[in-house]
């Protein structure tokens, strides 16, 4: 059986799962039934100045008829009282005292950032976050994503956090900026243990089309919110990606944005994610995924042959380049499997009004469509719309071109293979 | 419009086989289809409804739009919806079947959307300018009710004449009523006369009443969809007793009024078609403690579909095989039972295998008589089989007049009727066109 066990930053958590600071972590009895339930670690909803919330919160996306694929909330920081989440806070910690409880904080001055993090560190906290990222609310009131958005603002509050914590601090990084870089490196000169990221996206979720107000509706009016969900998982894999690969950022990261399962955490760790935390999915399904996010985990390690997760931490970042560092000569072309083809033709629709003409009726009269192979540009559409497993697979194609990057055929005269699919 | 029905009908007994989608259950189902390109349920349908087409609009909550789609290709899609055999027709070409995954519920979407526009009253089609022209209809069921919507939409005045008092034909009179009663039929008629500009004349019967010159005199074409005769009997010793008669006739008789079941303890169907597993579902629904299904030939070799004789032994109802019927035994002048010999794998009696099948009641459903007579005046009309002889667009031998639905393929679906009653309005249409 594989050690899970996890040091993110100096945190150590019997699992890489942690609760994201959020609605599912807001009080001791829901993060004492999220530890019972297998979670190993919780980021503590975010503490900070008195806040009064609206009512309604939260906005979601449909898709095929589920909710939930997008997500987003206008709820603000925690609306309890300091005091009952710090005794919380001691309660959990006394009881789970293996399992990592990291404290969100967002404060403005810097006398409010001294006695917030040593009430939390003195209440047990394993590690503090710096919540940067909230881009609704709060960041009007100049804390958050505002914060986040500002490297120098960013550097500075962080090394007022560093100087008054005992324990690891993690600064939680927003997306709603050009390029996460600076504001990783900036968090990094700061002197944080590590950074977490994403936050949510800056939003609108929708507009009620009968009365015209967008979504999520308070009396008639709206506000942007929070995105999340696992509709922003791409982005957040890139922005983990793009700190992970960067060679001057050096610093652990806890991955967040759109985990649903064992095989997203998995992503995310490939990319660089040490621990990974997950909010929207267990808003939607509850603590008890977990359950299937342990037992997935630990299998596909058996599979793979990692003892430890630090075996595999970051194994997709070398292959993650530029484009013009990719292989122009690679050949990919589909084949469709006539046996498992069930003749629904989605890949002729898709190639023909979407891609590059070459999925064409049998000459047959059968329903199974054929390929023009030498049309196939191998963009994977074919494969992406089709609803049988295996049925299209991309295959490489030996075109007997040696390997040529677009940056090798501008600087060096690398030879390319000729184009396909532009229908001369 | 003529009366409702009586509201003390036998039929009024009987709960829908299939239950109506919820909003919700239409969604999920709805989501599941793959909106396949040239998609083989198309082709499947006569009527050619865009069926990804109208469960895309289902699943995007465009109900109106999915209700026209249907409607726009079989205005009779309402009933199309709960009776079409959609297990042979396009639910049986579903490409879910090839990948072992449950087909799409195609009728139950189709029944949803068009429930939906029926209960809120949406309108979709208006007659077109009018042509001067007049086209009668005689017969009102399925084919003239779907001829006469689409004259109507291409401009032509239209007059069914129709024998009996209630319109829809067998769709109010013979459908099974676990799967739509007479008065939703009567809405359905309702629904397609509310395009307006088509004339009723109830309770007139063609030739007798009106002749075929009367007609062609009035009208500047005929449309025939006078459907299929009375019940066929066998003679047999004991033909006359009372307990025996047709199943189309009894099935009418309880789905338009209220039939006396009254010390009917078994009954028996002779047949082995859909009207005979109607006839014994319908039975058994009513009460009758047993009733048997006789056929001449083997199960597998039923001319009823698969999925509903599945569905009558769900139903705890038995049939016996390869039996025929030889002479109805009687008690007192009523019948008791159906005496019957065994038929061997060459349908010779088998010696010997004489048998009594008691019943208090029994039905026959071994088909209908053809209708040659009825049109024997019209000359140029001919007649194969029993069947008006018709063309891919519905025309007869004789300029201007075509024909349609059960009178012209011998007997098949509702949906069949609907397409080639289109299809004839659409060669009327065009045949209207190139007299001028």
């Amino acid at each position: 059986m594989p050690d899970l066990t996890t040091n993110c930053a100096g945190i150590v958590s019997p699992n890489p799962f942690w609760l994201a600071s959020a609605p599912p972590t807001n009080s001791g009895e829901q993060v004492m039934r999220a530890f019972d339930a297998g979670w190993g670690g919780a980021v503590w909803k975010t503490l900070g100045q008195p806040i009064q919330n609206v009512s309604s919160r939260f906005g979601a996306i449909r898709w095929k008829g589920m909710a939930g694929v997008g997500f987003n909330n206008i709820e603000l920081i925690t609306d309890r009282p300091l005091e009952a989440n710090f005794r919380e806070i001691a309660e959990v910690k006394q009881r789970y005292p293996k399992h990592a409880v990291i404290v969100s904080l967002m404060v403005e001055t810097q006398d409010e950032w001294k006695d917030i993090i040593k009430r939390s560190i003195d209440a047990g906290a394993d590690g503090i976050e710096l919540n940067f990222g909230c881009p609704h609310g709060m960041c009007e009131r100049g804390m958050g994503s505002a914060v986040g958005q500002e490297p120098l603002v960013n550097e500075r509050i962080t090394s007022w956090a560093v100087e008054y914590s005992t324990v690891p601090v993690l600064v939680k990084l927003t997306p709603n900026v050009d390029d996460i870089l600076p504001h990783g490196r900036a968090a990094q000169a700061g002197g944080a243990h590590g950074v977490s990221l994403i936050n949510t996206i800056k939003s609108v979720i929708g507009v009620d089309i009968d009365t015209f107000v967008p979504q999520p509706v308070v009396g008639g009016q709206s506000t942007n919110g929070g995105y999340c969900g696992a509709a922003v998982r791409p982005i957040a894999l890139h922005m983990v990606a793009a700190l992970a690969r960067d060679p001057d950022f050096n610093i652990p990261i806890s991955g967040i944005g759109g985990i649903t399962n064992w095989r997203d955490a998995v992503e995310f760790m490939l990319l660089g994610s040490t621990s990974v935390q997950v909010c929207t999915e267990v808003m939607l399904r509850g603590y008890r995924i977990v359950e299937d996010m342990i037992e997935g985990l630990e299998t596909w390690m058996d599979d793979k042959g990692f003892a430890k997760t630090d075996d595999f931490v970051g194994r997709a970042v070398p292959s993650y380049q530029e484009w013009g560092d990719l292989d122009l000569n690679f050949e990919l072309i589909a084949k469709i499997d006539a046996a498992t083809c069930i003749g629904c033709q989605l890949c002729m629709v898709a190639c023909h009004d979407g891609a590059h003409q070459c999925i064409h009726p049998n000459p047959d009269g059968s329903r199974v469509p054929i390929v023009d192979e030498p049309e196939c540009v191998g963009c994977n559409l074919c494969e992406i719309v089709c609803p049988v497993p295996e049925c299209i697979t991309m295959v490489e194609v030996d075109n007997g071109y040696a390997p040529a990057t677009w940056n090798q055929h501008v600087g060096q005269g690398a030879p390319l293979r000729p184009k396909k699919g532009s229908h001369d | 419009m003529p009366p409702p029905l009586p509201s003390e009908r036998s039929e009024t007994s009987f709960a829908d086989f299939k239950p109506a989608y919820t909003p919700g259950q239409a969604s999920m189902e709805a989501n599941r289809c793959l909106f396949c390109n040239d998609a083989p349920c198309i082709a499947a349908c006569p009527t050619g409804i865009d069926i990804p087409g109208f469960i895309r609009k289902i699943a995007t909550g465009n109900l109106r739009g999915s209700a026209r789609s249907i409607f726009d290709a079989n205005i009779l899609g309402m009933s199309c919806a709960r009776v079409c055999p959609v297990e042979v027709l396009c639910v049986g070409d579903c490409v879910y079947h090839h990948m072992g995954v449950p087909p799409i519920q195609i009728g139950k979407l189709q029944r949803h959307a068009t429930d939906v526009a029926y209960g809120e009253g949406w309108r979709f089609f208006e007659a077109g300018p009018d042509t001067g022209k007049s086209i009668g209809l005689v017969g009102a069921g399925p084919a003239s009710l779907a001829a006469a919507h689409e004259l109507r939409r291409l401009g032509h005045a239209c007059a069914v004449y129709e024998r009996r008092s209630v319109l829809g034909g067998l769709n109010t009179t013979g459908v099974a009523p676990y799967k739509m009663r007479g008065d939703r039929s009567l809405s359905e008629v309702a629904w397609i006369l509310r395009i307006g500009g088509v004339a009723i004349e109830t309770g007139v019967r063609v030739p007798d009443d009106v002749s075929w010159d009367e007609l062609s005199s009035r009208h500047d074409a005929l449309f025939i969809g006078l459907g299929l005769g009375a019940d066929r009997l066998l003679d047999l010793p004991g033909s006359d007793l009372q307990g025996v008669g047709g199943a189309v006739a009894w099935i009418e008789a309880m789905k338009l009024g209220a039939v006396d079941l009254s010390g009917v303890q078994s009954a028996v169907v002779l047949g082995g078609g859909n009207t005979a597993i109607d006839a014994v579902r319908e039975l058994t629904g009513l009460g009758i403690p047993k009733t048997t299904m006789v056929y001449r030939r083997t199960e597998a070799r039923m001319s009823g579909y698969a999925h509903e004789w599945a569905a009558a032994k769900q139903q705890g109802i038995a049939a016996a095989w390869a039996r025929q019927p030889i002479a109805y035994e009687g008690d007192g002048g009523r019948v008791a039972g159906v005496r019957c010999v065994h038929l061997d794998d060459d349908a010779q009696a088998v010696e010997g295998s004489g048998h009594v099948i008691p019943a208090d009641l029994v039905l026959l459903a071994i088909g209908q008589a053809r209708l040659a007579d009825v049109v024997s005046g019209l000359d140029g009309v001919a007649i194969e089989d029993g069947r008006l002889v018709v063309d891919e667009h519905g025309a007869t031998g004789r300029p201007g007049v075509y024909a349609g639905g059960d009178c012209a393929n011998g007997g098949k679906e509702v949906v069949n009727a609907a397409a080639e009653g289109k299809a004839a309005a659409r060669a009327i249409d065009t045949w209207l066109d190139g007299k001028e």
